[in-house]
């Protein structure tokens, strides 16, 4: 029997491509046009070429900020993606319990970033902050305004306890997702807790975990407001991630050519990335 | 469409990606693809392999302007190599 195709279903697809072209493709393209030339003002451009990639690619400033934004991510996905398995595994499953750690865990969510970053403030300070303060009559000396290593740990600290929630909740629907009888085969075999997790539950988690890693690691390689807001890239440019680089170089100095030279190369790390992450994590749950 | 800046390379380079996104859905019509393993270490259809002949052709481009002081464009003549062999044999 032929199977008849009917592909008019990507009709329904239109209305998104118009909104992406207008929202992404069209500025892409703008951004493009910009790397290419100086632009001094509105009415006076020239054609540079490849000028500006060449000097972004050898600017020690932006070469120092990717490997901080890399360190940054790499840590994000290693804290939260564990830990969130491990809460999603704790957490009850019948009950009134349920919608009461469902909302526990999905309050930090709800917190915009800007004021995420000013509750650390306050929350990190020596003089009043419960978390500065605690540290500091530790006898561990703490202040992120001034030594790097702590302003680094309070800015990690900050996305672990605002985005943990995400991979928390993700897991969770996949573990709900997974049916009764996976277990009771189990409990028949005697599998062991370890044994279950390893071979049941990790694989069927498989799904949502390719979401949450892709989600952490974009959303952690596009951080801006919450260090912005609590260190200012500081001390010195010890919490400077990519995009408050870029921020700085293209509207605080107005640079828009090399910024844009520099988001650019930006995007394509970001697209090979998630290219590669797509690329072995489908591939891993193809097998 | 003055505020976009454009540039003859600019849109030259737009406008050829364009046409390959259309000549690739025609022959798409024409002769669809499957799934199939080359030299790439993965299987891939038509559409993964312009994909990924683009994306690393991107990325020549930025390791030939970051590493070399030669000419762009002799890079941009080895991608177009580059990018034929890649449909052809990836």
């Amino acid at each position: 029997m032929n199977k008849v195709e009917n592909n008019r279903a990507w009709f329904f697809v239109l209305p998104v491509l118009v909104l992406v072209a207008f929202s992404a493709v069209i500025p892409l393209m703008t951004v493009v046009n910009y790397s290419i030339q100086d632009i001094l003002d509105p009415h006076t451009r020239f054609f540079v070429g490849d000028e500006w990639f060449r000097e972004m690619l050898r600017d020690s400033q932006l070469q120092s900020a990717l490997g901080r934004q890399l360190i940054f991510s790499f840590s994000v996905l290693a804290i939260q993606i564990p830990l969130g398995i491990a809460i999603a595994l704790c957490m009850p499953t019948r009950g009134i319990w349920v919608a009461i750690t469902l909302v526990l865990v999905a309050l930090p969510l709800l917190v915009p970033w800007n004021v995420v970053g000013t509750i650390w403030q306050l929350f990190a300070r020596g003089d009043i902050g419960l978390l500065g303060v605690t540290l500091n009559s530790l006898g561990i000396e703490y202040n992120y305004t001034r030594g790097s290593t702590a302003a680094w740990f309070t800015v990690l600290a900050m996305d672990v306890w605002h985005w943990t929630s995400l991979v928390v909740l993700l897991c969770y629907s996949g573990l709900r997702a997974i049916p009764d009888a996976y277990y009771q085969a189990a409990r028949i075999d005697g599998a062991s807790r370890i044994a279950v997790f390893r071979y049941i539950q990790l694989p069927r988690l498989a799904g949502v975990l390719t979401i949450a890693v892709l989600l952490r690691f974009m959303d952690s390689f596009m951080i801006y407001a919450e260090p912005f807001v609590l260190t200012g890239g500081g001390p010195g440019s010890s919490t400077t991630f990519l995009s408050q680089h870029l921020a700085t170089m293209a509207i605080a100095q107005f640079d828009v050519s090399r910024a844009a030279a520099f988001s650019l190369i930006y995007f394509l790390i970001i697209l090979a990335i998630s290219w590669v992450f797509y690329t072995i994590i489908t591939r891993a749950t193809k097998d | 469409m003055d505020w976009m800046v454009w540039t003859l390379p600019s849109a030259l380079f737009f406008a050829t990606i364009a046409l390959m996104l259309v000549g690739m859905t025609i022959w798409e019509v024409v002769q669809p693809s499957t799934f199939r393993r080359g030299l790439l270490p993965l299987k891939t259809t038509r559409g993964d392999r312009l994909f990924i002949a683009l994306l690393s052709s991107a990325w020549f481009h930025l390791g030939w302007l970051g590493l070399t002081d030669q000419p762009v464009w002799y890079m941009t003549i080895f991608c177009v190599i580059w990018l034929a062999a890649v449909l052809r044999w990836g």
